[in-house]
């Protein structure tokens, strides 16, 4: 069945194709469809879920956290301000193991206010054990919100599926809603090898020792590690049914490519038409959309970007006093790799300022004019 | 035929708690849970935010009690209890007791907004606040439970608590939860009773229990029962229900109404208190006394 809707109701069809059994959710903007839908489809029994209203995101956390540790499949949403009031117990659930589906949507964080995209409120939750999903339209949004639950359920990890403010959230596209029964096929019900029942009465996460708290650590960073292998695998299981592969990364006219321009989120798509520009006026230009933040798909950004001449990260996001986040990560990525690419960082669009494919050939205009970067971040479109 | 003499026993023999815990000498929150759990039975879940109790339940893999437990985040009791009584249901599970179990500072401070939260939705949980009037596992820091005149280590004596206890019991009163409940380890039939009365109503339910803290009130752990004794007589701590809001009910009216400077002086916690400040006290008591008196009549 296909459908017009918005990114934010992709995220409630996935939660509820997901069949999620506890939502525990709280309004912000620019999320409020999100729980507006879910709210709909519970009342209408479409969705047999419990929909607890708490008041605030944190309760929100808390709640799915004890609800999955129960053995029930959770899903919550939230943004920016929600998703960093939750952040003690983001930590919570990835180090209780307890493997929550949560949409974010990206809002820059406040003061001043704003309602608008840039990605610092969910890369700043870079080391609470999520596993990190950024979208770039609404059939991925959908797609991934299913992939997200059998991924998490398997590794008993949690995770956050993110896309922009209103660029997404709020931009209306065909989506294809796949078939239930295709879905419950491939979406098994939770079963946790450990649940709190009192038939078997266990204490979870109590006073633990020097003794024992580094190997609870270890096994969680263990099971990290087998995420990359295991979201190529059911992103092919779920291309086999549905026709859409869910990978790590999209690359777009990579392969011949001379600079190519890394983004993520919406800018990924953006960057396609900057790319097919560049391509009409004769640069070889390429893509790279990095899907997966959190494992950060090493080996598949190394493998791609080595090819290249020249590398240009393009981060809507940024770490004060460093620099841009993903452009750290392509920089790690490609330590030591066969051979050397310069990698040039550009920060742009941070509180939902526009990017357009025009940016992209601004980007590309600077890096193809310099041999290699003179300073770790180059500025795009801020008045100064 | 000969009669034979059998002892009567007040509460069910059955311990779902053993006795290898990790609690102070005396310490009143101890009791507390062991009386509950003789009411609810082994059906029964635990959220157990940051308190003594995370600490007394003993450390990973160990565990004192027989029913499961979830430890979980300070403020987050009342939220987690939500949670877990919704997710046990989804799972088929509609039997079991969720009890959320804090300390009065995980109840008078930064779990008051998840517990008013879940007490306006009036989620399906029992909620126990063990209250040993300060911040004791962290040791000794005042919390918006600490009564007035009270040193801890964050009100020396210099500069005492010079503010009243939070009367949590009227919050959530104005809830208007189906049940709420004071009671004290000193009066285990009537704990036992009401709890055993609070199992079979449905929405949230509200105990507030007295926990005399030996340790963090400098006082000897051999009189933590009296301590519950002397503050119903003294009626510092009035043991009543109240049902929907607002049918209050007193479980245990004093023959005669003690002074409280019997009690005061059996705590270091309240030594370098003056004459007159101990008859502000008094006074203190007294109001809400004749205040509660009225709510019941």
């Amino acid at each position: 069945m296909k459908k017009v809707i918005m990114g934010n109701h992709a995220l409630s069809w996935g939660a509820q194709l997901g069949r999620a059994q506890v939502i525990a959710a709280y309004p912000i903007t620019p999320q409020t469809q999100v729980v507006e839908l879910l709210s709909e489809m519970c009342a209408s029994k479409t969705l047999d879920a419990k929909f607890i209203k708490v008041e605030s995101e944190h309760s929100a956390m808390a709640a799915c956290l004890a609800a999955s540790l129960a053995g029930a499949r959770t899903f919550t949403a939230t943004s920016a301000q929600g998703l960093t009031l939750m952040h003690e117990l983001l930590h919570w659930a990835s180090g209780g193991r307890m493997p929550v589906v949560m949409g974010n949507i990206n809002r820059a964080m406040a003061p001043g206010w704003s309602i608008w995209t840039d990605q610092n409120d969910s890369l700043s939750q870079r080391d609470t054990g999520w596993i990190q999903f950024y979208c770039a339209s609404n059939q991925e949004v959908l797609d991934t919100v299913i992939q997200a639950f059998k991924v998490s359920e398997r590794l008993l990890i949690p995770s956050m599926v993110i896309l922009d403010a209103f660029a997404l959230s709020h931009t209306y596209e065909v989506v294809d809603i796949p078939d239930q029964a295709k879905v419950d096929a491939y979406l098994p019900p939770f079963n946790p090898p450990v649940r709190l029942t009192p038939s078997d009465p266990h204490a979870f996460g109590g006073l633990t020792s020097p003794e024992h708290y580094f190997e609870f650590r270890y096994k969680l960073q263990k099971d990290m590690e087998k995420a990359p292998a295991l979201i190529e695998e059911t992103g092919r299981e779920y291309e086999k049914v549905f026709g859409r592969y869910l990978g790590l990364v999209e690359d777009y006219l990579c392969e011949d490519a001379d600079i190519i321009l890394v983004t993520s989120g919406t800018a990924g798509y953006t960057a396609r038409v900057g790319v097919d520009l560049l391509r009409r006026e004769g640069i070889k230009a390429g893509n790279l959309r990095i899907k997966v933040f959190r494992p950060f798909p090493f080996d598949k950004v190394r493998q791609i970007l080595a090819r290249a001449k020249k590398v240009a990260v393009v981060d809507r996001n940024i770490s004060y006093g460093h620099h841009g986040i993903f452009y750290q990560e392509v920089k790690s990525a490609l330590y030591g790799a066969d051979h050397e690419v310069p990698v040039f960082g550009f920060i742009t669009g941070l509180g939902g300022r526009d990017i357009t494919p025009d940016t992209f050939r601004e980007i590309a205009g600077l890096t193809l004019a310099k041999g290699r970067p003179e300073e770790e971040i180059t500025w795009i479109g801020v008045k100064r | 035929m000969k009669k034979e003499k059998t002892m009567k026993l007040t509460l069910p023999t059955e311990e779902l708690m053993s006795s290898g815990n990790l609690a102070c000498q005396g310490c009143a929150a101890t009791l507390a849970m062991r009386y509950v759990l003789k009411a609810l039975g082994q059906k029964t879940a635990f959220c157990i935010p940051a308190c003594c109790w995370s600490v007394i339940d003993g450390p990973v893999p160990y565990s004192t009690l027989a029913v499961p437990i979830f430890h979980c985040a300070f403020e987050t009791a009342a939220a987690s209890a939500s949670g877990l009584k919704a997710g046990l249901e989804m799972v088929g599970d509609t039997e079991t007791t969720v009890v959320a179990w804090a300390g009065d500072g995980g109840t008078f401070d930064i779990g008051i907004q998840a517990l008013s939260g879940a007490a306006e939705r009036n989620d399906d949980f029992i909620y126990v606040c063990y209250d040993n009037e300060a911040y004791m596992n962290t040791g000794i820091q005042r919390s918006s439970a600490t009564p007035y005149g009270a040193w801890t280590t964050t009100t020396p004596v210099k500069h005492f608590k010079n503010r009243p206890k939070k009367d949590i019991d009227s919050i959530m009163a104005a809830h208007r939860i189906p049940y709420i409940a004071t009671a004290n380890t000193s009066y285990p039939e009537d704990l036992y009773k009401k709890m055993k009365k609070a199992k079979d109503i449905k929405g949230t339910r509200f105990f507030h229990i007295y926990a005399p803290c030996p340790t963090g009130w400098k006082a000897r752990p051999e009189d933590t029962i009296k301590f519950g004794r002397m503050v119903v007589q003294n009626c510092i701590f009035p043991l009543y229900e109240v049902e929907n809001g607002e049918k209050y009910t007193l479980n245990i009216k004093p023959r005669e109404k003690k002074p409280i400077v019997d009690y005061l002086r059996l705590q270091g916690r309240f030594r370098h208190l003056k004459d007159e400040d101990i008859q502000f006290m008094q006074a203190e008591v007294d109001h809400n006394w004749e205040r509660l008196l009225k709510k019941c009549s």
